[in-house]
């Protein structure tokens, strides 16, 4: 109780009558405690009802003119988003109609932090700027998209590409069986 | 000597400025919240660390649910999208009276090819809820590109409304097909919209990777 009565009339000294007098206090714990309440939920509603969001820039649509950048071969690093939750890896490009190019070993991994992150932090060390392209498959899961751009973020890795996933790659997938 | 007496002063203490505040605080949330309408379709996004948050308003918002992989739209504002609704709908040669005009300002997004709309528009709140699972998702494809109209009609309203840029917010499902979100994103790429906001949720940022 926020309010301790005092005595409501004065005494009452013999048989005269009085009004009762009553006190102009009123107990306002019931109503704070209410303001509180609806303080309380208003305010928790308000900071949760905005959702986070993901920034994607992607480039701006090709024209004829400008040629597709070129990657060196030694910085590139592709991923590949399969199924089942599944990231395919490798080093270099993968070019089989040319013979002067090795073809990279695929390896698997998973989306945990034990998984692609170290991977790509160990190819940051060896390789100081690799660039890294993302090629999602048909059985790719969106979470998994989100997921490979959230280690771009938590890796600092500046530069990488969401791209198109050639047949070459597919092949690769299917040979390796992985 | 005498015995000090403690002083016995009244537990009672003032409350009024707390409670003029509290009443303050009460009335500003109260008039800033906007509550989160009931979504046509349920997504649950994935996660990221990422701390940005969206924009308040001129946002546009393509929902892609799992399994169906449908693709719902949205606009924050009523008037644009109220306006957006009447630019598409002379485009496809559809007219909507002010009643379903002004339920469709109320709709938080919805998934139906442009003729549909009315005849969803026309029943009550109750019946559209059994109707959401059955809506078929806005059309995409090459020949009859409906959803690429909602967009530019939208950015266009609301660029005519407020003098303000749309941002443009992706809210796929964890489970929907990555085609379909890439379909989305090469359909505005292709129309100069190049900035996209994936919305998820937040997750602790790892330490350990944060060499």
């Amino acid at each position: 109780m926020a309010e301790i009565q005092g005595k409501a009339d004065s005494g009452g000294k013999g048989g005269k009558k009085r009004a009762k007098k009553m006190s102009t206090k009123i107990d306002m714990t019931p109503m704070v405690d209410l303001a509180f309440l609806l303080l309380t939920f208003f305010m928790l509603t308000t900071t949760f009802a905005k959702p986070n969001v993901m920034q994607l820039t992607m480039p701006v649509k090709k024209t004829d003119d400008v040629e597709d950048t070129k990657i060196k071969n030694s910085q590139a690093m592709t991923i590949l988003l399969g199924k089942d939750n599944k990231a395919y890896y490798y080093y270099g490009m993968n070019t089989p109609n040319d013979p002067t190019v090795q073809k990279p070993e695929l390896k698997v991994t998973n989306f945990s932090a034990n998984g692609i992150r170290q991977i790509i932090m160990t190819r940051q060390r060896q390789q100081p700027e690799p660039i890294i392209l993302i090629k999602a498959t048909e059985d790719a899961k969106y979470k998994n998209m989100v997921d490979i751009l959230d280690e771009m973020n938590i890796t600092n890795q500046k530069k990488y590409a969401l791209v198109k996933v050639p047949q070459v790659d597919l092949d690769l997938i299917k040979e390796s069986a992985l | 000597m005498p015995k000090v007496k403690p002083h016995r002063t009244s537990p009672s203490l003032d409350m009024t400025p707390m409670v003029d505040l509290a009443f303050l605080l009460v009335t500003f949330f109260m008039l800033t919240t906007k509550f989160a309408p009931e979504e046509t379709v349920v997504v649950d996004t994935p996660s990221s660390v990422s701390e940005l948050k969206l924009p308040e308003s001129n946002v546009i918002t393509l929902t892609i649910d799992k399994k169906k992989n449908r693709v719902f739209f949205g606009v924050d504002d009523t008037k644009t999208k109220i306006q957006a609704l009447q630019n598409v709908a002379a485009k496809y040669g559809v007219s909507f009276t002010a009643a379903q005009a002004k339920e469709f300002g109320n709709l938080p997004n919805f998934g139906l090819p442009i003729n549909q709309l009315g005849s969803y528009l026309n029943v009550d709140k109750e019946a559209r809820k059994e109707l959401n699972a059955q809506q078929p998702g806005i059309p995409m494809d090459s020949l009859n590109n409906q959803l690429i109209d909602w967009v530019l009609e939208a950015r266009k309203a609301n660029q005519a409304i407020f003098k303000k840029p749309t941002y443009i917010a992706i809210k796929g499902d964890g489970n929907a097909d990555v085609p379909t979100v890439q379909a989305v994103i090469k359909l505005l790429q292709e129309r100069d919209i190049n900035r996209f906001n994936l919305i998820t949720d937040l997750e602790n940022k790892p330490v350990a990777a944060a060499k």
